[in-house]
């Protein structure tokens, strides 16, 4: 039996300490004066990859907004790769890190500008298709949840390891649809807790 | 050196649903987690270094020009992995209500007095040898709206990284002996006595320094431990 230290819920008040800078019902100005670790801006000067934006909202059981959620992604460059140790692609010299943080405003809504990370490698050297990590946490989540968001033009999404172990009628819910905004593409990618279109979670 | 992150050490975790937390009730997945594989997107996580907090970081009494009310307190202790080893570099973020129980965010309404001289945010990154050590004030117990009479034992409020995007933590320390505990469906969310405890910090004598601060200890467990050549065999 392990004895780690059991999860406990992030509350309602997380904001002013995890995303000072993020969509928190916050006054002034809806922003807090802490320097903020990691933001919902992903991008960094020297990343190289298409600049696209991840957006939507975070619903509960009856399909309310939850107003005060966190959400962290994390993701590799647009090369597929990780920075981490762990991953033993040579990496070039930038600063892209792959990971952001996102508090939902008072309609739910979250949003993350980043790099579309590139394909990544797989169980049994099989390569994944290009996705992003979601770890969400919220005032009544006890423990935080797991998800993955896949992008609708890629064609590796059938072929991918981990979506063709989710059954066939709720893969729907991992899959973000693009929207042209002016040049900007915009992933559109809602979460939906409980409930109608439930999004899949992942135990791991 | 190869972490694994086994599913059966999240046992002790709360359930998703735990409906004495009203909140849960419609914030908690109804249809079954999918099962997957850990691949290298889990396998990995941010990594922060030193250069992630600035000094001054890690003193909640020493962000604005006076000193805030309350019983000024050390909090330490080490980050370890479940084979305890100590998780160096490694960010720890706190947040918490200030001496009165009143959180600096606008959403709490309690009427309790905001603190001029107190945010209640704090980072800290841990030495080589898994080490963290913050200074602030106790923060006080606050009602909340979960059940008639319903307040909060007091509580630091933690967030943790580790080696992977498993071992991503979110939790709260409370503080030893707090008469609070029976009645608080949050605490008692994880059900088993022993895993409880192990979010209760420890008073710390021997680290209090006299005639200045009070001192608790607090060790947190992450995910992952070293693999076996068992789990070689499952791959």
């Amino acid at each position: 039996m392990s004895d780690i230290t059991p999860s406990q819920t992030v509350g309602p008040f997380f904001a002013y300490g995890l995303a000072p800078h993020s969509r928190c019902d916050w006054k002034p100005s809806d922003t807090y004066d802490w320097k903020e670790t990691a933001g919902a801006n992903l991008v960094t000067p020297d990343a190289s990859g298409t600049k696209v934006r991840i957006e939507g909202r975070v619903l509960d059981g009856d399909g309310m907004p939850i107003n005060d959620a966190m959400l962290e992604i994390w993701q590799a460059d647009a090369q597929g790769r990780y920075a981490h140790p762990r991953d033993s692609q040579t990496r070039p010299n930038t600063k892209f890190m792959g990971f952001g943080r996102s508090a939902t405003d008072k309609n739910g809504v979250y949003s993350f500008d980043t790099i579309k990370p590139g394909p990544v490698p797989g169980p049994n050297g099989k390569a994944q298709a290009p996705h992003i990590v979601f770890c969400i946490f919220s005032r009544g989540m006890l423990r935080q949840i797991y998800t993955r968001l896949y992008f609708a033009d890629e064609a590796a999404n059938n072929s991918d390891p981990i979506l063709t172990l989710v059954p066939q009628d709720r893969r729907g819910t991992l899959i973000a649809h693009k929207d042209m905004r002016g040049d900007l593409a915009v992933y559109r990618f809602d979460i939906r807790v409980q409930g109608d279109g439930e999004t899949v979670f992942f135990d791991v | 050196m190869a972490l694994v992150f086994p599913k059966e050490s999240l046992g002790a975790f709360p359930k998703h649903l735990s409906p004495d937390y009203r909140s849960t009730v419609k914030r908690s997945p109804s249809k079954p987690l999918i099962i997957v594989p850990h691949t290298l997107s889990e396998l990995t996580g941010p990594v922060y270094g030193h250069n992630a907090v600035q000094e001054g970081d890690a003193d909640l009494t020493k962000q604005h020009k006076g000193e805030p009310l309350g019983e000024r307190i050390i909090v330490h202790g080490h980050v370890l992995d479940e084979d305890k080893r100590p998780i160096p570099d490694t960010l720890v973020e706190i947040w918490q209500a200030n001496a009165c129980g009143r959180y600096v965010h606008n959403v709490d309404q309690h009427p309790a007095p905001l603190d001029p001289n107190f945010t209640g945010a704090g980072r800290v990154v841990t030495d080589k040898k898994g080490y963290y050590r913050f200074i602030t004030v106790k923060p006080g117990a606050y009602p909340w709206g979960n059940h008639h009479n319903a307040w909060r034992p007091n509580h630091i409020h933690f967030s943790v990284f580790g080696h992977s995007f498993l071992s991503r933590l979110v939790t709260q320390m409370y503080f030893p002996g707090d008469p609070l505990f029976p009645f608080d469906p949050i605490f008692n969310s994880v059900t088993d006595e022993k895993a409880r405890q192990r979010m209760v910090s420890s008073f710390d004598l021997e680290n209090t320094i006299p005639d200045w601060a009070l001192c608790f200890r607090f060790d947190i467990v992450l995910r992952g431990r070293e693999a076996t050549p068992q789990d070689t065999d499952k791959h």
